[in-house]
């Protein structure tokens, strides 16, 4: 069953500062209404890129949105800064109205963005739960059905009766968040929210999630930057890009799709003149589009090499290295080991890594062109190739991944005994 | 599905069916999320289901105000109680403005009473936009809720204020002045209901406007001030017309003026008590409301933009 559709959705938003130009644009505006006629602003406006200049005044921040929602279905919205997720995000929770086009929905729907903004710093958690509760639509007598189990999943039994300015952030979070997970709205819009607190929390949050979506048979509109949460949850993503609807359907397409979006410098091209033997190019090939590489899966390292005179004993080395410039592996092709000269020309290495074991993070790669015997150095890169590795898709049972807790992982085999 | 391996849960997705159109009766649908505005939305059922949200911001507001001071909720008496006696120093004493058989403080502590709780719920609620903005940006209910709850929680202020005021009223009776308690008292509720209600007309168009223009934040500001001078708060309505007959037209078309006039005419028996003023009164206040609630309506939806 379709319980939300969106027909048309478009948002158009004033740049710049409101100044003395509003009231006669208002009156403008308001004299067309009068007459009959459509709002003469309607008409300009720019597509919304937020890196190119603007020609207009007027900016669609959505433009011509249509999708559908059906229930039980867990819905990823994700896109770059700007693409248009939040503005969508405070149509879908009516805090704003869309310019042209309308939602219909079937179900009362409520939102968890940026949660804990209803919070009183004066007041104790426990008051808090219900005052958060009842701003979100929950009536008196239901948040008190559910108030232990609030607490409980919250984890602030020790200072719910604390005022909630006395609260770490994490601790907010971790109560908003226990109050909205409560909330049996037919359709629930959560944004970022796992975006803080501890890992602890966030696992915790997830299985929530899970179980909302997946147990209940709710509907969830779940709009991240994290690409583990919206594969882990999600079965279907739409991708915003510059205000419309880059791609609709599954998510792991839809991912590769985003991250395709992001222009890192991918490559390393050299092209310029030289005189030695060079490093022309250089290119680390993940499993994913734009860098990004799924944790486990085969990685390629490419290097093209351009002799301008006959080389012997040529040694090609590099080192993945990870944010902090720290070595992590060293991988090497001599050609002392093969014996053999090579001629003037352009050469390709690739070497592969079958099953690679860097664990997610950040890495980049240092590279050595040099002759082996006589040392001399003909060429060194230095934090070229920027790749990223994630866990993707995996879900540790008992806790959840946290960055930087190691460099890579080993397979291990255990064997207990009891003495 | 779960498939166990090197101790890792992978989780893969059913294949949700493919999303095709599909067709179903408008009539079906909860809600739609449109740019098309009727010209008065007021949707009571939904303010109705609200309702404890409004009991818990009024609770907020009345407990948190004066969270962390020492003298907590005295200070909603000792604002009135100072007003009064200052009016009294001045107009009474220095510029001699006679309040009949009536003591002048208690003259004057009834009007400063009674302004008050206009004054609060004016000004409350014309920065409910501003001071919501956080909250307005995130979640949906009735926006609505906000002004009511201020114009509850200032009820509760008021009433604390009426008490100290029948205080003072017990100890003059006591010690003899000449005045007694009007029969129409019984309306007073009705009064202050009205003076409420009015403040809320103003302060939600003030609070719908400032949202864009933020010019009028420094109008309202003095206006109020300015405002309290014509709506004969610390004189008689009828000294008005004798001292300053060509301005007097100035508080006779003020509301609010008459509010005052028949409230102390309620509690003290003093002043001068018109059909027309209270008629005159009650078309405003319901004129005032109406066109606060159709701009409110306007603004609610889409004051995100702008603020």
């Amino acid at each position: 069953m379709t319980i939300l559709k969106a027909e048309n959705i478009s948002k158009q938003y004033r740049l710049g500062l409101v100044g003395t130009g509003t009231l006669s644009h208002d009156l403008n505006r308001w004299w067309a209404g009068i007459r009959g006629k459509e709002d003469p602003y309607l008409k300009v406006g720019s597509v919304n890129d937020r890196s190119t200049k603007a020609d207009s005044e007027y900016v669609w921040a959505l433009k011509d949105i249509n999708f559908e929602v059906q229930q039980g279905e867990v819905l990823g919205i994700i896109g770059k800064n700007g693409a248009g997720k939040s503005t969508l995000l405070k149509i879908l929770s009516r805090v704003t109205i869309p310019t042209t086009g309308e939602i219909k929905t079937k179900g009362r729907i409520a939102s968890l963005l940026e949660v804990g903004t209803g919070f009183h710093p004066e007041l104790t958690g426990r008051e808090n739960i219900y005052l958060n509760g009842a701003i979100l639509g929950m009536s008196k007598a239901e948040i008190k059905s559910k108030e232990a189990e609030i607490i409980d999943f919250s984890g602030c039994e020790r200072y719910v009766d604390t005022p909630v300015k006395r609260y770490s952030s994490g601790m907010r979070v971790r109560l908003a968040f226990a109050v909205a997970a409560f909330l049996e709205p037919d359709i629930l819009v959560i944004d970022e929210v796992l975006a803080v607190g501890d890992a602890e929390f966030q696992k915790k949050a997830i299985g929530k999630m899970q179980d909302i979506s997946k147990g209940d048979g709710r509907t969830v509109i779940f709009v991240s930057h994290d690409m583990n949460a919206v594969s882990v949850l999600t079965s279907r993503v739409i991708v915003l890009k510059n205000g419309i609807v880059d791609f609709d359907g599954d998510t792991d397409e839809g991912i590769k799709e985003y991250l395709k979006g992001e222009n890192n410098q991918i490559k390393y091209k050299y092209e310029g003149e030289f005189y030695k033997p060079k490093i022309v190019e250089v290119e680390v090939e993940t499993s994913l589009p734009n860098n990004i590489h799924e944790f486990g899966k085969e990685i390629k390292f490419i290097f093209e090499i351009d002799l301008p005179y006959e080389t012997d004993n040529l040694a090609l080395s590099f080192q993945i290295v990870d944010e902090f410039s720290v070595p992590i592996t060293h991988s090497w092709i001599f050609d002392a080991d093969n014996v053999i000269k090579r001629d003037k020309g352009r050469y390709r290495f690739e070497g592969c890594f079958p099953h690679p074991k860097l664990y997610m993070g950040n890495y980049s790669l240092l590279v050595h062109l040099s002759n082996s015997k006589t040392k001399e150095k003909f060429d060194f890169l230095d934090s070229i190739c920027h790749f990223k590795v994630q866990m993707m898709k995996t879900v540790r049972s008992e806790y959840h991944w946290q960055k930087n807790t190691c460099k890579y992982l080993e397979d291990i085999n255990w064997q207990t005994f009891k003495k | 599905m779960f498939h166990y391996l090197r101790g890792f849960v992978y989780i893969s997705h059913n294949q949700k069916e493919s999303h095709t159109l599909s067709k179903i009766d408008d009539d079906a649908w909860l809600y739609t999320i449109s740019s098309k505005r009727k010209l008065i939305d007021f949707n009571f059922k939904e303010i109705w289901r609200y309702r404890d949200l409004l009991m818990l911001f009024v609770k907020r507001d009345v407990v948190t105000v004066y969270k962390q001071t020492i003298l907590g909720p005295l200070w909603y008496l000792i604002q009135p109680l100072f007003t009064a006696l200052t009016f009294t120093l001045i107009f009474n004493k220095v510029a001699n403005i006679e309040t009949g058989t009536v003591p002048p403080f208690l003259f004057n502590l009834a009007g400063v009473s009674v302004w008050n709780y206009f004054n609060t719920c004016l000004t409350t609620t014309s920065d409910t936009f501003k001071t919501n903005a956080a909250i307005f940006g995130k979640v949906y209910f009735p926006r609505i809720i906000v002004p009511l709850s201020i114009i509850i929680s200032n009820l509760m202020k008021f009433g604390i204020q009426l008490l100290i005021f029948i205080a003072f009223y017990i100890y003059y009776y006591i010690n003899g002045a000449a005045i007694h308690v009007d029969g129409s008292m019984v309306f007073f509720p009705v009064l202050v209901l009205l003076m409420g209600l009015i403040g809320l007309g103003f302060g939600m168009i003030i609070s719908s406007m400032v949202t864009k223009y933020r010019d009028l934040k420094f109008l309202v500001g003095f206006g109020v001030q300015l405002l309290m001078y014509v709506s004969a708060v610390m004189y008689p309505l009828a000294l008005m017309r004798e001292k300053l007959p060509k301005i007097a037209w100035l508080v006779e078309y003020n509301p609010l003026a008459y509010m005052i006039e028949t409230a102390r005419f309620m509690l003290l028996g003093t002043g001068t008590f018109s059909w027309f003023g209270i008629l005159y009164t009650l078309g405003v206040t319901m004129l005032v409301l109406l066109l606060g609630i159709i701009i409110f309506n306007r603004t609610e939806k889409t004051f995100i933009d702008t603020v």
